[in-house]
């Protein structure tokens, strides 16, 4: 078995969005619509605040409640590496996944379905980072398996502090973030 | 302070549109004009460099079924690493971009109404070069004036040389970098240089004065940057606003807009007096150390901590700290330095902070570049000029060492010198890149005759006479790319697709233009290839090489001086000036001076403007996907502060200037990331071109209420952070 994850360092990170940019180039998003996006958050005051950068998107969790909640089977996990899909065939876009997802990070294309990050399987299965990770100027994002304890990834969750968003939703996101 | 409407002026009509939709293709009619020939199916991957920004990374364009899919990263060049910026890798948009020039456009009424009719090239060159002949015979060619910005503005800067015009100037100097360079030189006789010699990648301790590097997207120096920041370097940062890079620091000194002199010389008081500096390399390469230090004396954190609100002990700490990491200590030099109208002193107290560091020359510090020598294609010596350039009467800026674009508008509103009556403008959107924009206006009505080139209708594409549609970078070959760098390389831009209509590339307008204009035999060679593939092998290499690859190394040369790099100073003393002779005989101050900023009226916010990672200066915010990136400004105000005003996230108000000009709509950002005496905006937003449909009439442009300015008085620069507004909400 594989488990793939996204480990993103923000301490690197610049939120230049770049990651969505690549994602656009490589995916062929829609004019008006982004798979990524990167989000601030900032607490205390002025001069002092603390702040995070994160480049965010569909956290292909383990327990993803859009495949749960799909009444056509369209969303689904994709082996290897428990990827959440969006079989654009099947889907008739009822917009249920959208309302499912504590993470927005579902749309619906123009043409109709459910879209949205597919970790770009289609460059993974030939060996190749996703585009986003491929294209970090500040090489912040590493991808990998976390069933594999030598991986990059699991080095790196092993050796810092980092946390996934909205746990509390009991999704178990695979999206994490070095702080 | 005179009031003017911009919707009358800046624009092109709809009407355009359609009829450009006619326009036939004329590829393959005029020599070199078209791209390679390429299959039509399947993914061909053509290297080229970037132009969505001046650092030139070097790119691999992927072409599938014909038609451009994405653009990445060369891992051969240096200086993309394999990497692009978002800019670059949205490049493809500036391809698609459906609001781009199609065909050469004359206009049919007054200057900056709507109206235009459609014509050929070689019309358009035609009554180009009538004209330009016309003001040559009745004013001297110096009465032309040329505005280029960039690589693709090489081919003109020769065409109007050979016209005999010395009055050729480009924003990137009095708007930006200028008084950096003349700082540096009169303290190291050389410049830092672009892409900046700065060795972020080696430096132990990062000094960030107002550079918002991350925000501030030049490539290189961001990866370095972020490795930098993965390893634990020692970031000290110092800006009113709380920065991406702030974020990221060990010590963030939240600065009273313009004190920074205050600031450095309170540093380099401390580190002299502690005795922290670099001895050995000052003894060995200073020049007037002494009357230096004595000149440092009254400059203590207890003075400077008024001024800057930088508490003395934080002075002292981070004073400290750089001598520590020293000689590893890169106080980074800054790239757009046109803040107060002090900025050459300003640079110059930056250039001897690193000085008293020892870090120019060293490794973590400001290395040596190295570059290859590609020798010129040869063609006919330039006229002498029969007038200096009118842009600096008498040296009236001792120290400017490009001519001035806001020296040229002078002279074109003031008749003195002498007349300038035409401007020739190529890729600079003039009206949004320099300062006091009604100046600019009144110049601009003057004029005989007023020519751009450009890829979209910009706001100084409505103004002119004539439009000239260029190839954006990916369908055409460029000046070869040859900047210093680490190491010695060089980068080829060629055609990765065909242009969409009748646009041409910069270098075929040149060319022909200097054939009109009877200058010829200045552009000897047959065709681009050929001019490319001489240079290139005359430098050791070929064209069919670079076509292939994209980039060539050169043999890497020592870059540090501990490794055999020159130790070289182009000043008067041959030595790193400390107490400057040139500046005295000038009767300017030798060694740098703090004067305090003028206050602005009670209740307003000095104007702070700077850059977003996903656009530049004002010619991407209509590229479809990096708009999808970001396609509104904001004005970020303090959080306490837009409180008080009863503002918050979200409303829209209009920045008003204390000479009454008001913004464009803008939305508010309440944000603790700013202090409460400034606002800040992204630059190159508020177009009134409505021909830019995707980002007409979206945020607020600052060159709209940068009405005033504060000359530098050793360079001409023109420091425009003393400007004050008042925030007005929009019903
Ligand atoms: S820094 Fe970005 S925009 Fe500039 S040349 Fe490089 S990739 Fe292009």
């Amino acid at each position: 078995m594989s488990l793939y994850a996204m480990v993103i360092d923000t301490r690197r990170c610049v939120g230049c969005q770049d990651c969505v940019a690549a994602c656009k180039m490589e995916n062929g998003v829609p004019t008006g619509y982004t798979r990524d996006w990167i989000t601030e958050t900032v607490q205390g005051e002025f001069p002092s605040p603390w702040m995070e950068i994160r480049s965010e998107r569909c956290n292909h969790c383990d327990n993803p409640p859009c495949v749960a909640c799909c009444p056509t089977g369209a969303s689904h996990t994709h082996e290897p590496g428990n990827i959440v899909l969006v079989n654009r065939e099947k889907c008739i876009g009822c917009k249920a996944c959208l309302a499912a997802c504590p993470y927005n990070a579902r749309f619906i294309h123009p043409d109709g379905y459910a879209d949205k990050c597919t970790f770009c399987v289609h460059r993974v299965e030939r060996g190749l980072d996703p585009a986003c990770v491929a294209v970090c100027p500040t090489r912040c994002m590493h991808f990998g398996d976390l069933d594999d304890p030598l991986s990059e990834v699991s080095h790196l969750l092993a050796s810092r502090p980092a946390h996934a968003l909205t746990q509390a939703a009991g999704t178990a996101p695979r999206i994490y973030y070095l702080s | 302070m005179r009031s003017f409407s911009r919707r009358q002026f800046l624009k092109i009509t709809a009407g355009t549109l359609a009829a450009a939709g006619l326009a036939s293709r004329s590829r393959g009619v005029l020599w070199g004009g078209g791209g390679p020939e390429k299959p039509r199916q399947g993914t061909q991957i053509i290297p080229t460099f970037c132009d969505l920004c001046f650092w030139k990374c070097g790119a691999l364009a992927y072409v599938r079924d014909g038609k451009l899919w994405k653009i990445e990263g060369n891992p051969r060049d240096p200086l993309s690493r394999g990497r692009l910026c978002p800019r670059g890798t949205g490049g493809v948009g500036a391809h698609t971009d459906p609001d781009r020039l199609r065909a050469p456009l004359v206009r049919v009424n007054r200057r900056g109404r709507d109206e235009w009719k459609e014509v050929s090239w070689d019309e358009a060159l035609d009554y180009i070069a009538l004209r330009m002949r016309r003001i040559a015979a009745e004013d001297g060619p110096e009465a032309m004036a040329l505005f280029a910005h960039g690589l693709g503005g090489g081919f003109f800067r020769h065409a109007f040389k050979a016209f005999g015009t010395p009055n050729i100037a480009e924003p990137a100097y009095a708007q930006c970098r200028g008084p950096r360079d003349a700082g540096y030189n009169l303290t190291f006789g050389d410049e830092v240089g672009s892409p900046e010699r700065t060795d972020i990648a080696n430096a132990e301790c990062l000094v960030l004065i107002g550079s918002h590097l991350g925000e501030n997207m030049h490539n290189t120096q961001v990866q370095e940057f972020a490795e930098a920041v993965g390893r634990g370097v020692s970031l000290i940062v110092v800006d009113p606003r709380f920065s991406i890079a702030a974020s990221k620091a060990r010590y963030y000194l939240p600065i009273k807009p313009g004190t920074d002199v205050a600031l450095l010389l309170a540093w380099m008081h401390v580190i002299v007096k502690e005795g922290l500096y670099d001895r050995e390399y000052v003894t060995k390469f200073g020049h007037g150390f002494d009357q230096f230090v004595a000149s440092l004396e009254g400059y203590t954190p207890e003075w400077a901590y008024p001024e800057t609100g930088i508490e003395p002990g934080m002075i002292r700490e981070t004073a400290r700290e750089m001598a520590h990491h020293r000689p590893a200590t890169l106080v980074h030099p800054g790239r757009h330095v046109t803040w107060y109208g002090n900025d050459a002193q300003r640079s110059r107290a930056n250039a001897l902070l690193n000085a008293l560091l020892g870090s120019w020359g060293r490794r973590g510090g400001l290395y040596v570049p190295a570059g290859v020598d590609v020798p010129h294609y040869p063609s006919p010596a330039y006229p002498k000029p029969a007038r200096p350039p009118a842009d600096n009467p008498d040296g009236k800026y001792p120290f400017a060492s490009e001519p001035l674009t806001t020296g040229i508008r002078d002279a074109t509103l003031e008749g003195k010198p002498y007349p300038i009556k035409g401007w020739f403008v190529y890729a600079t959107n003039l009206l949004y890149s320099l300062p006091d924009q009604a100046a600019t206006i009144r110049a601009l009505e003057k004029l005989d005759l007023v020519v751009v080139v450009d890829v979209i209708p910009s706001e100084i594409a409505g103004w002119a006479d004539v439009v000239l549609p260029e190839n954006v970078y990916l369908e055409r070959y460029d000046e070869i790319g040859a900047s210093p760098f680490r190491e010695p390389f060089l980068t080829l831009r060629q055609p990765v697709v065909d242009a969409p209509n009748d646009q041409k590339p910069g270098w075929w307008i040149a060319h022909k233009l200097a054939e009109k204009l009877g200058v010829g035999a200045y552009f000897p060679w047959r065709d681009i290839e050929e001019y490319l593939d001489y240079r290139l092998r005359a430098a050791g290499h070929s064209l069919e090489e670079l076509k292939r690859d994209g980039v060539v190394r050169g043999s890497p040369k020592p870059i540090y001086f501990e490794d055999g790099a020159p130790s070289e100073f182009d000043t008067p003393s041959g030595k790193i000036e400390f107490f400057s002779e040139q500046l005295q005989r000038a009767g300017l101050d030798p060694v740098p001076r703090y004067a305090p900023p003028e206050a602005g009226p009670p209740g307003a916010f000095r104007v702070l403007f700077g850059r977003a990672p996903v656009h530049s200066f004002s010619r991407t915010e209509n590229n479809p996907i990096l708009a999808d990136l970001m396609d509104e400004n904001e004005v970020w105000v303090n959080a306490a502060a837009a409180r008080r005003l009863g503002l918050k996230s979200g409303d829209y108000v209009r920045l008003r200037n204390q000479d009454g000009v008001a913004s464009e709509r803008i939305r508010v950002k309440a944000t603790e990331r700013i202090r409460p005496d400034c606002v800040y905006l992204v630059h190159g937003f508020g177009h009134t071109s409505h021909r830019l449909r995707r980002t007409f009439g979206r945020g607020a442009s600052d060159a709209q209420i940068l009405s005033r300015y504060r000359t530098d008085p050793l360079m001409g620069g023109t420091g425009s952070n003393v400007n004050f507004v008042t925030l007005e909400l929009e019903a």
